[in-house]
């Protein structure tokens, strides 16, 4: 009897353990499957529909077939230009501070967790705080309010990895810096920031690639242009706008347009994942390992 | 001598310079979180004074000509934010019912079962995926999503649970909380696996190998090894999910249905608090308009602000002891 209960409880242990074991790989494929679908769909949808048209024309007016996103593109480049011009160099700095001054006290912990916090704030009070902070004062919409909304939104992120690639520089690089009579900031820009180089570019090219796809900080901070402008104080077209514009409009050939901006978009970020993938796991940083 | 004293003293004070200019660049991190909490009350204060703290579940005026009930009326200067926390917390809710079970799941497999060579290149899939913007989201939900509830789900769902109420089949056009909440789960889904990996991984082998030495299966060891001491940053990464979808914006624009009403039915159209931002703010008809629209804002930026320092507690509660990992 008693030995019928043990070899009871048993099987009912090993079927508990082959029912999880199989869900948990139910659960893999039901994830993995569909979103590897979603990426595959969007690579093949994009790919069909670009051309070269795309990179270089203008839009045609809604109804007409051909034309492009070149202004979109040209917009999107001004607005990233003017978000790193903010982003990189604070979130650098920043990441600096964290890794290099303040390991361990009391305030790099409160940094930390806050630039954590910042970087789950949605992007539209980005764009609502821009907006309150640049479009009201100046009286009209413009690129330079879209691109600080991004470039606020870059810091969090430069900074956190841009902290992780410097905490990844070994001691002693620094210690035989300082051994030789290197100032501090000496050392820490032209040895522990050098060091760490190409980590610190992949994670700038990581934080890029996000806000390239932001839509909801611009929609009223740059809000668009029909038009070719490079002008930071005019409203500019920017590609997930554009994007957004043409794919909840009726027209098919919009739709087309949508598809292949949408390729470009997730071309960047692939390259950019795999970079900071790429850096992190093979131990690009020379000597650093 | 001389020289070198004088060399000395100026690398000190650029040293100093240097420290405060890093310093001051982390010190922007706080002024960021005042600045956006200022000039957001300060916009705000408008419809702050004319609707006080029942902007937030004012009940709507029913309409003379129509009997529906009314909550947001621009033309008027009339307004209330109900239906729109309504939208966010349902479809929000309803994507973490979806979402956790497999994120779970997942991360189970990805930690303890799956063989070495998949490890790499599913994390490298749901990383990438995590990184992916919101706007391709709502393309791909547009085109495909949509149409594949429309013809499909949303018929069997209202055909088999219509009579709960809450599967009504009144929308034909396939767009509303449902929708919404099925794109959500899939845009937060890596964020929460992710995570609980990440906690996962935190828990010491030690753990693992006690509950297997005393003859327990795989099952048992994950239940009492891991899971238990990761249950708290398995909450976090919950919850951190819940703010990321709090918060998203435009693939629940584009999918959500966008009307200000609050229907029983999931497969209604409904309207989320970053969505109406979205839709409305760039075409606002007046300053008070404009100024509740604010107001909604100030008000996601509180709760995601809480939401995720509170999961970012929790998390770090977990893998606090565990070696820092880059990811």
């Amino acid at each position: 009897m008693a030995t019928n209960a043990t070899s009871f409880r048993s099987k009912y242990r090993a079927a508990t353990d082959h029912i999880v074991t199989g869900l948990a790989i139910l659960a893999t494929v039901v994830v993995v499957v569909p979103l590897v679908a979603i990426f595959v769909y969007l690579m093949l949808k994009g790919a069909s529909s670009l051309n070269l048209d795309f990179f270089l024309k203008n839009p045609v007016p809604e109804g007409e077939s051909g034309g492009g996103m070149a202004n979109a593109i040209v917009g999107s480049a001004v607005l990233l230009g003017i978000a790193s011009l903010i982003g990189v160099p604070i979130g650098i700095g920043a990441g600096i501070y964290l890794a290099e001054f303040g390991r361990g006290t009391r305030l790099a912990n409160a940094i930390r967790f806050t630039a954590d916090t910042l970087n789950g704030v949605p992007s539209i009070v980005m764009g609502l705080a821009a907006y309150s902070l640049i479009v009201i004062p100046q009286g009209h919409f413009s690129a330079l309010s879209g691109g600080i909304a991004l470039g606020i939104m870059m810091i969090p992120t430069v900074a956190r990895t841009s902290e992780e690639m410097l905490l990844m520089v070994p001691n002693i690089i620094r210690e035989a810096a300082l051994g030789l009579g290197l100032s501090n900031w000496r050392t820490v820009l032209s040895i522990t920031v050098k060091t760490a180089s190409p980590g610190i570019i992949t994670g700038c090219m990581l934080a890029f690639a996000r806000v390239a796809g932001e839509t909801a900080p611009l929609i009223f901070t740059a809000l668009g242009n029909a038009f070719w402008s490079t002008n930071p104080n005019q409203p500019i077209e920017a590609l997930p706008l554009q994007i957004w514009v043409y794919a909840t409009g009726p027209y098919e050939d919009q739709h087309r347009l949508a598809w292949a901006g949408a390729l470009v978009l997730i071309v960047l970020i692939v390259l950019a994942v795999s970079l900071v993938r790429y850096v992190t796991s093979r131990g690009v940083l020379k000597g650093a390992s | 001598m001389r020289k070198f004293l004088n060399a000395r003293g100026n690398s000190a004070f650029a040293d100093r310079v240097f420290k405060w200019l890093m310093t001051l660049c982390a010190l922007s991190i706080f002024a960021i979180v005042l600045l956006i909490l200022w000039e957001l009350m300060l916009r705000s204060g408008m419809a702050w004074h004319k609707f006080g703290f029942k902007f937030f579940f004012q009940p709507g005026t029913r309409d003379r000509y129509s009997g529906l009930l009314n909550y947001w009326d621009p033309v008027n200067g009339d307004f209330s934010a109900l239906p729109f926390v309504y939208g966010t917390v349902v479809s929000s809710l309803l994507s973490l019912v979806i979402a956790v079970p497999l994120a779970v799941g997942l991360a189970i497999f990805l930690t303890e079962m799956c063989p070495k060579i998949l490890r790499g290149p599913l994390a490298f899939i749901t990383e990438l995926l995590a990184a992916i913007p919101s706007i391709i989201y709502g393309l791909w939900a547009v085109f495909v999503l949509v149409p594949l509830l429309r013809e499909h789900v949303n018929p069997l769902l209202s055909k088999y649970l219509g009579w709960t109420g809450l599967f009504a089949d009144t929308n034909p056009t396939g767009l509303g909380y449902v929708a919404a909440a099925v794109i959500l789960a899939v845009m937060i889904l890596p964020i929460i696996s992710s995570l609980t990996r990440e906690v996962m991984t935190a828990v010491p082998h030690s753990q693992r190998e006690a509950v297997l030495a005393l003859g327990a299966t795989r099952w048992e060891m994950i239940r009492m090894g891991v899971l238990r001491n990761a249950r708290i940053g398995i909450v976090g990464a919950v919850i951190l999910g819940l703010g990321r979808a709090l918060g998203e914006t435009m693939a629940v624009t584009m999918v959500i249905g966008n009307t200000p009403e609050i229907s029983k039915s999931l497969f209604a159209n409904g309207s989320s608090m970053a969505s109406v931002i979205a839709n409305e703010f760039a075409e606002a008809v007046s300053d008070i308009h404009r100024s509740a629209l604010i107001e909604i804002g100030l008000a996601l930026f509180l709760v995601t602000i809480i939401v995720n320092a509170f999961a970012r507690f929790l998390v770090w509660m977990v893998t606090r002891g565990a070696p820092a990992r880059v990811h």
